[in-house]
C-alpha cells in the first residue's frame, strides 16, 4: 500500500492514495464526504437519471481499504449520504454490504451539512468526535488545532515539466487536515480557492492522491 | 410553361433580369414533395428556394405559416431577412417575414407563436424548440413549405439529423407539406436528396449551370514557406499585396488561433493601414457582429476569417478568395472558392498559400484535384442514437406520445430510415428509465407510461430543464475574456477551460487579434490586460479540423514516389530530397517509422498517411501497447499524414507495436479510459441528455463543483460497459475520431513491410508534428513519475525538506 505519512498534533497518520485517512497506532480509518446515494436524489429532483452506480463503487474502494489495513475503527466525516431521504432510499443489496462492513467494527458518522439527522443505520452519530490528540469534525474552525475535517472537497493542481495534473488532495498544516471527498460522484474545490488559502497556513502542503500518494506545497 | 404571377414577372422584369431556368424549374416543380437544388453561390438559389412561396402568397395572402426556413447560422436567417423583404416590398407583396433564433427576443418569440408570420427564418435548434412547444400544431397549422438552406453543410453534422427528425414531426402536423433542400457543388447528389426528402417518397434534383471553372492558384512568394508551422507569416507581404490589388479579400484558415497568428501578423505588416477585420466562432458576439456590419457597408478591403464564414452570407463583393493552410478536402475548397464574385457567370477567384513546406505538397495535390474535378466525400453512418435521444426528450415535451406512432415517423426521416424497433425502443427506455442494467430508477422515471399506453414526463417541470438543453453543437469548455477594469470590462471572447488552466499571470496570449496578458481569474471570467507585445504566447483553440481525405492523400503519396518535382516549388523539392537523404520518404506499399530524442523526451513518428482521425485512433492505440510495454508515453498528436507519440523512454523495436493481431485486440479494448473517448462520451451524453449542458446563466459552485464527465464514463465502463451510452460513444468513435476503416486500408497497404529508422534528431518530415495543437495527453505511468519528480522538486525549492512527509 503506498502512503504519504502526516504528523498531526503527535499523531501519526498515513494519507492513502484512495482519499481515506489511517491511524495505525488506533487502527482507525476516516473517510470523507461519501455522498451515498447521490445519482438517486438528482434522479429524485426530476434531474438526469445518471449510473446508479455510485453509491457500490464507492462501497467498493471503501471495502478494499478495510481489507488492507484490517481497519478496528471507522469514522465517516459527514455529508456521508446526499441527503436523508437517500439514506432510506438505499438499495437493499448496497444497505446489507454496508451492514457486512460494518460488522465487528467500531462504526462512527459524524453528521455534515447533507445529512444533520441521525439514520436508520447502525453505527455511532456524533456531532463531532474529540479524540485526543485530534478531533474529527465535518466543517473545519478557523483557529482548531489538531482538527481532522472534510467538506470542502479539496483538489490540487500541479503545473509539471510536462504537463498540468490535478487530483483530489489532503490538505495538510500543523494545525488541520482537510481530506479528499471519498466518494464517486463528487467535483472537488481547488486549493487556490480563498476557503482554503485563508484556512490553511502558509507552509501548508497537499497531498494528491492517486496510485502512489504525493505532498506539494499547497498550491494557491 | 410555368404560371409566373405578373407582381413577380415585373419585378424581374423591371430590373432588367430574368428569370434563371433553375428558378423557372422550381417553381414549374412546385407540388413536388421534396426538390433538391443544387446551385453554385451567386446563382440566385435563395431566390429560386422562395419563388414558389412569393408566387403562392403573390395569389393568396392568407394569414398564417406558409414557409419555414432553415439555415445552419443566425447570421444567415437575418441576412436572407433583410436580401428577402427588399423585393417582397417592390413587389407590393403584403407579407409578413421575420426570423427567429437564440437571439430574437423572448417578446417577439411569444407573439410569433401566437401569431406566426408567412415566412419564419430559423435554424435547426430554434425549429426543434419550436416543436417542443405543446402549441406546436396549432403554430405550424397550415404550413405549406420547407426551405433548408446550404444543406449541404447540415447533412455533414449532427444539427441536420436533428433537423430531419424535426422535419418527419412537421410532416405529421402538416401531411401536405413540401420540401426544398438548397446546396451548393456536392459529389453525391441524391445522398442529399435522400435526407431530404420524406423515407421512401422520391426527390427530384435540379441542377443550376455550374458557372465557368474557378480561377484558382497557388500564391509563389520569393520568400520560401517555413519548414513547420501553421502560421504562414512569410506570405503576410505577398497576401497584403494581392489585398491592395482587390477590392474585396476574404482570408481563410483552417483553425482559429492560425487566423489569429496571421491576423496580428497582418497588422504588424500593415503600414498603409487597410482596414482589415477578423471574425470567428472564438469571438464575442458583439465583436463579431462590428466585423459583419462593417464588411457589408463595404468599409473592409479583408476579413481573416475560418469556417464560420464558409456559408453563403452575402458580404458584397468579395472579389479574391485566400486559402491559408492546405485545404484538406476538395469539395470544401470548391465551396470556398464559390464566396468569391457574386456575379454570375464569372469566374471565381482564389488562391491557395500553403502555411509550410508540406502544405506546398498538399496544396499542389489540391490544384491537381480541383482541375480533374474530381470532389471528395465520405459515406454518412446511420442516424446518430443521441440525436434520437433528444428527439424523444422533445417529444415528451410537447405532450404525451404513443410509442408506435412516434417510431413510425423517426423512421420516415432520411438518417434514421433503417433504425429498427428494439434500437428506437433502447432510446426510449434510456430516456424513461436510464436503461441501466441495475434497475434503480422504478420510483423516479423520466417517462411513465400512463395506463392508456401512451408516454409522458413524470414531472412536467422537467420540460424547462429539457429545452434548455436541445440542440447539438459541441461547445467545448470555454471561459469568457475581458479586460480587466473594474469588475466587468469589454469582452472579448472566450478559451478554453484547459487553456485557461495552464495560465499563470504574466503570461500573454492573442485573442481577437489583440496580445493580451493574464491576470487572473475572477468569478470564471478570465482577466487580461492589453500588451504591445510582439510574440505572445497562442491560444489552443479548438477550431474545426477535418481530415485530409482518401484521395488527397493518395495524390500526395503518389508525388513522394516521383524521382524529382517538377511541379513543386524548388524549395520544397529541396526539402523532400533532404528528408530522403536523412531519412527516407513514405511511401504507400511500405509503413515508415522514426524514432529520434528531441527536447528532452523520445519520439515516435508513424506516417500512416491514413487521415487525422485514423491517424488519431493509431496514437491511442500505440500508446496503449507503449504504456503495456513500460515506455511510459505521454501524449501524442496527430496530423492527417502520420502520428507523433513522445514519452520517457525510446522504442527499440516497432515490431510488438504493430502486430496485426495485437493492434485488432487494441481495437476492441481500447476504449478503456483514453481521453478522447471521454471527449466522445461527453458530447453525446449531453445530447442525449444525461448531462446537463453549463447554460451561460448557472456558475459553477465553488464547493463541490460538477463533477466531470469523466467520472461517468470511468463508472459505466466498470459496471455497466454495454449500457446504451457506452454503444453510442463506440458508434461515434468509429464514425468520427476513429475511422478505424482507414486504419484497416493502411494495414492492408503495407501488409508487413514497416520500415524502423532510429535517428540522432528530429526529420525535416517530422518537425512540423511538433508545432500541431490539440495534443492528446495520455495518462499512466508518466504521470506518477513526472509528479514525484515535480513533488520532490518543489518541496526542494521551499526549502521545506524537513517537514515533508516521509513516503
Amino acid at each position: 500500500m503506498n502512503t504519504c505519512q502526516i504528523t498531526l498534533a503527535g499523531a501519526e497518520l498515513l494519507a492513502l492514495g484512495s482519499g481515506a485517512l489511517w491511524w495505525p497506532d488506533k487502527s482507525l480509518l476516516c473517510v470523507s464526504d461519501l455522498h451515498f446515494g447521490k445519482s438517486e436524489r438528482i434522479a429524485r429532483r426530476g434531474g438526469a437519471v445518471l449510473p446508479p452506480y455510485d453509491t457500490r463503487d464507492t462501497l467498493n474502494r471503501l471495502a478494499a481499504d478495510l481489507l488492507a489495513t484490517g481497519a478496528k475503527t471507522v469514522v465517516c466525516l459527514g455529508d456521508s449520504f446526499d441527503d436523508l431521504d437517500a439514506a432510506a432510499g438505499l438499495a437493499e443489496e448496497e444497505r446489507l454490504w454496508l451492514v457486512r462492513l460494518q460488522a465487528g467494527r467500531r462504526w462512527v458518522w459524524i453528521e455534515g451539512n447533507h445529512d444533520p439527522g441521525p439514520v436508520a443505520l447502525g453505527g455511532t452519530h456524533l456531532a463531532e468526535l474529540p479524540l485526543p490528540p485530534v478531533t474529527f469534525r465535518h466543517i473545519a474552525r478557523p483557529g482548531a488545532s489538531g482538527e481532522i475535517s472534510g467538506h470542502y472537497h479539496p483538489k490540487a493542481q500541479v503545473k509539471t515539466r510536462a504537463r498540468t495534473i490535478s487530483r483530489p488532495a489532503f490538505l495538510v498544516d500543523k494545525d488541520r487536515i482537510v481530506m479528499p471527498a471519498y466518494g464517486t460522484y463528487t467535483g472537488g474545490l481547488r486549493s487556490h480557492d480563498a476557503v482554503l488559502t485563508t484556512l490553511m497556513r502558509r507552509e501548508a502542503l497537499a497531498i494528491l492522491t492517486g496510485p502512489q500518494p504525493q505532498a506539494v506545497p499547497m498550491p494557491r | 410553361m410555368v404560371m409566373v404571377p405578373e407582381v413577380i414577372s415585373q419585378w424581374f422584369a423591371g430590373r432588367g433580369w430574368e428569370i434563371h431556368s433553375h428558378q423557372r424549374e422550381m417553381l414549374a416543380r412546385a407540388e413536388e414533395p421534396a426538390t433538391l437544388l443544387i446551385a453554385p453561390t451567386g446563382g440566385g438559389k435563395t431566390m429560386a428556394g422562395f419563388l414558389p412561396t412569393l408566387a403562392e402568397l403573390a395569389l393568396d395572402p392568407k394569414p398564417g405559416l406558409h414557409t419555414l426556413y432553415v439555415s445552419p447560422l443566425k447570421a444567415l436567417a437575418a441576412d436572407i431577412k433583410r436580401n428577402l423583404t427588399t423585393p417582397v416590398e417592390e413587389m407590393g407583396l403584403a407579407l409578413r417575414i421575420e426570423d427567429r433564433t437564440g437571439d430574437t427576443s423572448a417578446t417577439q418569440k411569444k407573439r410569433q407563436r401566437v401569431d406566426p408570420p408567412h415566412i419564419l427564418l430559423t435554424t435547426p435548434e430554434s425549429l426543434a424548440l419550436l416543436t417542443s412547444y405543446e402549441d406546436a400544431p396549432r403554430i405550424f397549422a397550415g404550413l405549406k413549405r420547407v426551405v433548408v438552406d446550404e444543406i449541404h453543410a447540415l447533412a455533414e453534422s449532427k444539427r441536420g439529423d436533428q433537423l430531419f427528425l424535426a422535419l418527419a414531426r412537421l410532416q405529421r402536423l402538416c401531411p401536405d407539406l413540401r420540401r426544398v433542400g438548397l446546396s451548393a457543388t456536392v459529389e453525391d447528389p441524391p445522398a442529399i436528396a435522400r435526407l431530404l426528402a420524406r423515407h421512401p417518397d422520391r426527390c427530384e434534383i435540379v441542377e443550376a449551370d455550374p458557372g465557368p471553372a474557378p480561377d484558382i492558384s497557388m500564391l509563389v512568394t520569393e520568400e520560401r514557406p517555413p519548414w513547420a508551422g501553421g502560421g504562414a507569416a512569410y506570405s503576410i507581404p505577398a497576401v497584403l499585396e494581392q489585398v491592395r490589388r482587390h477590392k474585396t479579400t476574404l482570408i481563410f484558415h483552417n483553425t482559429r488561433a492560425q487566423a489569429e497568428i496571421f491576423f496580428h501578423n497582418l497588422w504588424l505588416a500593415n503600414d498603409e493601414g487597410l482596414p482589415i477585420g477578423i471574425h470567428h466562432g472564438s469571438l464575442d458576439r458583439a465583436q463579431r457582429q462590428r466585423v459583419e456590419a462593417a464588411m457589408v457597408r463595404g468599409e473592409l478591403r479583408a476579413i481573416v476569417c475560418t469556417g464560420t464564414l464558409d456559408l453563403g452570407i452575402d458580404w458584397g463583393d468579395v472579389d479574391l478568395i485566400i486559402q491559408i493552410g492546405a485545404p484538406k478536402n476538395v469539395k470544401r475548397l470548391v465551396q470556398r472558392i464559390g464566396r468569391a464574385n457574386h456575379r454570375y457567370n464569372a469566374p471565381s477567384k482564389a488562391i491557395l498559400v500553403p502555411a509550410n513546406r508540406f502544405e506546398v505538397v498538399e496544396c499542389v495535390a489540391a490544384l491537381e484535384a480541383v482541375q480533374a474535378g474530381a470532389l471528395d466525400g465520405d459515406p454518412r453512418g446511420p442516424g446518430p442514437r443521441d440525436v434520437l435521444c433528444q428527439q424523444i426528450l422533445i417529444t415528451a415535451c410537447s405532450g404525451p406520445f404513443d410509442a408506435d406512432a412516434l417510431y413510425a415517423e423517426v423512421i420516415t426521416s432520411g438518417p434514421f430510415a433503417s433504425l429498427t424497433r428494439p434500437e428506437f425502443d433502447a432510446c426510449l427506455d434510456f430516456c424513461a428509465t436510464g436503461g441501466y442494467a441495475l434497475a434503480a430508477y422504478d420510483r423516479w422515471q423520466r417517462l411513465l407510461q400512463r395506463p392508456d399506453g401512451l408516454w409522458q414526463l413524470r414531472d412536467p417541470r422537467a420540460a424547462a430543464r429539457i429545452r434548455m438543453n436541445i440542440g447539438t453543437i459541441q461547445d467545448t469548455d470555454t471561459l469568457k475574456v475581458r479586460l480587466r477594469r473594474n469588475r466587468g470590462g469589454k469582452p472579448l471572447g472566450e478559451i478554453e477551460e484547459g487553456f485557461a488552466a495552464s495560465l499563470t499571470p504574466g503570461d500573454t496570449f492573442l485573442i481577437g487579434g489583440q496580445v493580451v496578458r493574464y491576470e487572473g481569474l475572477w468569478e470564471m471570467t478570465v482577466e487580461v490586460t492589453r500588451r504591445a507585445d510582439k510574440k505572445p504566447k497562442i491560444a489552443t483553440f479548438m477550431g474545426t479540423k477535418f481530415a485530409t481525405s482518401t484521395q488527397l492523400s493518395a495524390r500526395i503519396l503518389d508525388m513522394f514516389a516521383q524521382e524529382r518535382w517538377p511541379q513543386l516549388p524548388a524549395h520544397t523539392a529541396e526539402w523532400l530530397a533532404l528528408q530522403r537523404e536523412v531519412s527516407r520518404l513514405p511511401e504507400r506499399g511500405r509503413l515508415l517509422i522514426e524514432s529520434f530524442p528531441h527536447d528532452g523526451r523520445e519520439h515516435v513518428c508513424v506516417y500512416g498517411f491514413a487521415g487525422r482521425n485514423a491517424q488519431q485512433t493509431l496514437g491511442l492505440l500505440l500508446t496503449k501497447r507503449m504504456e503495456e510495454m513500460g515506455l511510459a508515453p505521454m501524449g501524442f498528436v496527430a496530423t492527417d499524414y502520420a502520428t507523433l507519440i513522445w514519452g520517457l523512454d525510446a522504442l527499440t523495436d516497432p515490431a510488438p507495436l504493430f502486430d496485426r493481431a495485437a493492434l485488432r485486440d487494441g481495437l476492441e479494448t481500447w476504449l478503456a479510459g483514453n481521453a478522447v473517448m471521454k471527449r466522445t462520451f461527453k458530447a453525446s451524453a449531453t445530447i442525449a441528455g444525461l448531462i446537463e449542458r453549463n447554460t451561460g446563466g448557472q456558475k459553477k459552485s465553488g464547493r463541490q463543483a460538477t463533477f466531470s464527465s469523466d467520472i461517468l464514463y470511468d463508472t459505466l465502463l466498470k459496471y455497466d460497459p454495454d449500457h446504451l451510452m457506452m454503444q453510442i460513444t463506440r458508434e461515434e468513435a468509429r464514425r468520427g475520431l476513429v475511422d478505424f476503416g482507414r486504419i484497416e486500408e493502411m494495414l492492408d497497404r503495407v501488409g508487413h513491410r514497416v520500415d524502423h529508422l532510429r535517428l540522432e534528431r528530429i526529420t525535416p518530415l517530422a518537425a512540423p508534428l511538433l508545432l500541431e495543437i490539440g495534443k492528446v495527453p495520455v495518462a499512466g505511468a508518466a504521470d506518477e513519475r513526472l509528479l514525484a519528480e515535480e513533488a520532490a522538486r518543489l518541496l526542494d525549492t521551499a526549502g521545506i525538506v524537513d517537514l515533508a512527509p516521509g513516503g
